[in-house]
């Protein structure tokens, strides 16, 4: 932190993605849920504002009744869906033995299913519930930001002779992702040493940076804007109103998520996503672009 | 307080015929309700209170009470003039008539007030009928604050166009502007009728950010709202939520800690330099002063990065809580250094940056006479915050309804009478000055004692406002719970939703190029206008 304090006249900018930056203790980071120690309750799912974390009655496909219908199995399902996450530490809070917010950020990704970790459990029979297996794993940090981090470059120059043009898109969104993508424009994390510009009109985009739960005043002018973006184009979902409603869910007011309304192919969670995360967001995004022959 | 007027008997006097007086939950709170049968004196009283007494309107609540007791009731609050003090006059309105006498005649600040009461709870302040909160699209029976609407209803889009205000004449045109803008900002569509460069007109068109924000916490538990009033408007996180928090707080009569009051003030000031040094940067970029605004954004960085280290959260998210705070930003030395360090480093910086800006004529020449609002128009349309005081409106809530541990400190109202760019950017300087050294006055302060009061059950039925002086401007909540201690109506009003009215006065027989330049001194938050 304090390496930050530096005089001006020094280069201030980050090393991002050579290095990822550490965050300070006490980040409100990934929070994680030791399974094997979990007992399925529902404390942690009743606390969250979000219903990020569910615990649910399992149902199996290969247990189906004489017309076919699928039956509850008798096991419970534990599940936290890192995209609705708002990473408030309420979990935590209410079973702080099992749960904790690591200093992790959750890395974007291009399938919305790779943001949830599910976990299985049976009962014991007098009551209580066992833990069997995960089931399902979100992707994890390091992996992914040091794969990128070496191919960035490359891809970029392959694909748009060195740049990448962003229209950002207000759907709706607190301003607090606004504050955080304003923020990569910053001399530290400086998004314009990767030949990525953010450009003034979805008509010179290659990309559409949508922030914000798509209310239904912005609905159509979503639809517009992404009318008016060239093929090919990639459509980004930053936060988690736009991945899933967020906080503000579905409601009169709100389409519940980007991807109500226009396709996606890149979800970057956070509330807001750390800057660092929407960097690696848009350089998962770069890899997944068509290769220009 | 002593030196507070005995308002009860000042105004039982001179309107005892028409109000019955009563003392809010709280205790700097005042009910002055209207009989039923003096509802179209209402202008009258709000002249009497505004004009003659000198108290200054804050928000107007609407609250569908029928299932209570078989009615609906306006609250319109305002904040007297001495002796921390707010008098809420409460009106009733006839389910079967769904009107009331307009009051904006005698106070123009109540305007968008009494049309987003139209749009949103279909209560009529006659004459005052114009759209405000809802868009073309929207039916007209619809309101959705109504206790028998639903939140997850699916309401139609019906065929209708935006009504702009036209401006007729030879060589006039009309500059349509957004929704999407072309910078990384909010929401909102302008309508410029200009002849030449002078803008002649502007038209804004707000609450394409509406995300239905009141109407989801009714029914919700209090502390679980928290989280939703951080997302209010992300730029003023913390202060919203403690805004709703100390609603909870004062219709609870809960005790606050404090360690508790002196963190949140700790908060609130570094909130307030994050915001105001990167408002210096924008400024600067759209005058097109690149050196400066890096220099502005870099030291802006280094807040958000300390709020991280602080508090676990850039956004300063998940500090608020009701009854106290969750975290302590000074709870481990090397916190406590960085806080200290940021304090010294962060104020030479300032100094560094202001320098630049008054030594560089092209950038003062831009901002210089630029978008100016005078003392008049700012005082009519009701203008608070940051840009009242550019434009010599004395007033803070910080020292006039003194709350968390300001009543403790020493700071000066910042006061500039120009009312231009350059005003609205030295106030932003000298409070970001006081913020400093308010920090520095609170450090370390009442350290290792409790947080956060004990938990306890939310009395159901009562009613109290929650007020903070954020970055912006005032804001203030009301909240009443229900039969089971839960969320029955929460009314939030950010200053934005006085301010927005600032902008198209302010911009008028400017160019369009100043344009931004002008929003951006304001920097009004789209969401916290739109809920």
């Amino acid at each position: 932190m304090l390496k930050n304090f530096r005089q001006w006249g020094k280069v201030v900018t980050g090393s991002f993605p050579d290095k990822p930056g550490e965050r300070p203790e006490g980040f409100r980071g990934k929070p994680v849920i030791d399974f094997p120690r979990c007992t399925a309750c529902d404390r942690c799912a009743e606390a969250c504002p979000t219903h990020a974390i569910t615990v649910t009655s399992e149902t199996a496909e290969n247990r189906k009744d004489a017309e076919g219908r699928p039956q509850e199995s008798g096991g419970r399902i534990v599940s936290i869906d890192y995209g609705s996450c708002i990473f408030c530490g309420e979990c935590e809070a209410a079973c702080p033995d099992t749960i904790h917010l690591t200093r992790e950020l959750q890395p974007a990704v291009s399938d919305r299913k790779s943001l949830i970790t599910r976990a299985r459990y049976r009962s014991t029979g007098s009551g209580s519930w066992e833990f069997v297996e995960i089931v399902a794993d979100a992707a994890s940090d390091r992996q992914s930001i040091e794969e990128i981090g070496a191919r960035v470059k490359a891809r970029a120059l392959e694909l748009f002779g060195r740049s990448l043009h962003i229209r950002e898109v207000d759907a709706g969104s607190c301003n607090g992702c606004e504050i955080e993508i304003t923020a990569l424009n910053n001399p530290v994390y400086d998004i314009e040493r990767f030949g990525i510009h953010f450009v003034a009109s979805p008509r010179h985009a290659d990309m559409l940076l949508v922030t914000g739960p798509v209310t239904r005043n912005m609905e159509i002018a979503l639809r517009q804007s992404l009318e008016a973006t060239p093929t090919p184009r990639m459509v980004v979902a930053a936060g988690a109103c736009a991945i899933g409603g967020g906080i503000f869910g579905k409601s009169y007011a709100s389409c519940g998520g980007v991807d109500k309304v226009i396709p996606v192919d890149v979800y970057i969670p956070g509330c807001p996503p750390h800057p660092e995360a929407l960097l690696q967001g848009i350089l998962t995004a770069m890899d997944r672009f068509p290769s220009r022959r | 307080m002593n030196d507070r007027p005995d308002y009860f008997t000042l105004i039982g006097q001179a309107l005892g015929d028409r109000l019955e007086l009563r003392d809010g939950a709280a205790p700097n709170e005042l009910y002055l309700s209207l009989k039923p049968e003096a509802l179209s004196s209402l202008p009258d009283i709000v002249a009497l209170l505004t004009r003659s007494l000198g108290a200054r309107f804050t928000t107007l609540v609407a609250n569908d009470e029928r299932a209570l007791n078989g009615g609906f009731f306006l609250y319109y609050v305002f904040s007297a003039p001495a002796g921390d003090l707010f008098l809420i006059l409460q009106v009733p309105v006839d389910p079967r008539h769904m009107e009331v006498p307009s009051v904006t005649p005698v106070l123009e600040a109540a305007n968008w007030f009494e049309r987003e009461l139209k749009d949103w709870f279909g209560i009529i302040a006659f004459p005052n009928i114009y759209r405000l909160a809802v868009h073309p699209d929207w039916p007209e029976d619809v309101h959705h604050m109504l206790k028998d609407f639903r939140s997850d209803s699916a309401v139609p889009r019906v065929p209708g166009t935006f009504d702009f205000k036209r401006v007729e004449g030879e060589g006039v045109f009309e500059i349509p502007v957004g929704p999407v803008h072309a910078g990384i900002i909010e929401p909102g569509h302008f309508r410029f009728s200009v002849a030449g460069e002078p803008i002649i007109n502007l038209d804004v068109q707000l609450f394409y950010t509406h995300k239905g924000t009141e109407k989801l916490a009714e029914g919700m538990d209090p502390r679980r709202a928290v989280f939703l009033a951080e997302r209010i408007s992300g730029d003023s996180s913390f202060a919203h939520a403690l805004a709703f928090c100390r609603c909870i707080e004062r219709l609870s009569g809960l005790e606050i800690p404090k360690r508790a009051e002196v963190v949140r003030t700790i908060v609130l000031e570094l909130e307030r330099l994050y915001n105001h040094i990167g408002d210096m940067g924008a400024i600067l970029l759209d005058v097109g002063y690149s050196v400066g605004a890096a220099s502005a954004f870099e030291l802006k960085e280094r807040f958000l990065s300390l709020n991280e280290t602080l508090t676990g959260s850039r956004l300063l998210r998940s500090v608020a809580a009701v009854g106290g705070v969750r975290r302590d930003p000074e709870d481990a030395v090397p916190k406590r250094q960085a806080l200290r360090e940021a304090v010294v480093t962060g104020r030479e910086g300032l100094e560094r940056l202001y320098d630049l800006i008054m030594s560089t004529s092209s950038v003062l020449d831009r901002l210089e006479t630029t978008g100016r609002l005078s003392r008049t128009d700012a005082f009519r349309l009701g203008i608070t915050g940051m840009a009242a005081r550019a434009s010599g409106i004395d007033r803070d809530f910080r020292r006039d309804h003194p709350h968390c541990a300001y009543s403790r400190v020493r700071f000066q109202v910042a006061q500039q009478k120009e009312g231009d760019v350059l005003a609205r950017l030295k106030v932003r300087v000298d409070e970001a000055r006081e913020s400093f050294s308010i920090l520095e006055q609170l450090l370390q302060q009442h350290l290792g004692e409790a947080l956060i009061a004990p938990v306890s059950p939310v009395p159901p039925g009562r009613c109290a406002l929650g007020y903070v002086e954020g970055w912006r401007g005032e804001i203030v909540h009301w909240a009443m719970t229900g039969p089971g201690g839960e969320l029955f109506r929460w009314k939030i009003t950010d200053p934005s939703f006085h301010n927005w009215r600032a902008l198209p006065v302010a911009v008028r027989n400017n160019i369009v190029p100043d344009f931004p330049v002008i929003n951006k001194s304001f920097n009004l938050s789209y969401s916290g206008n739109d809920r």
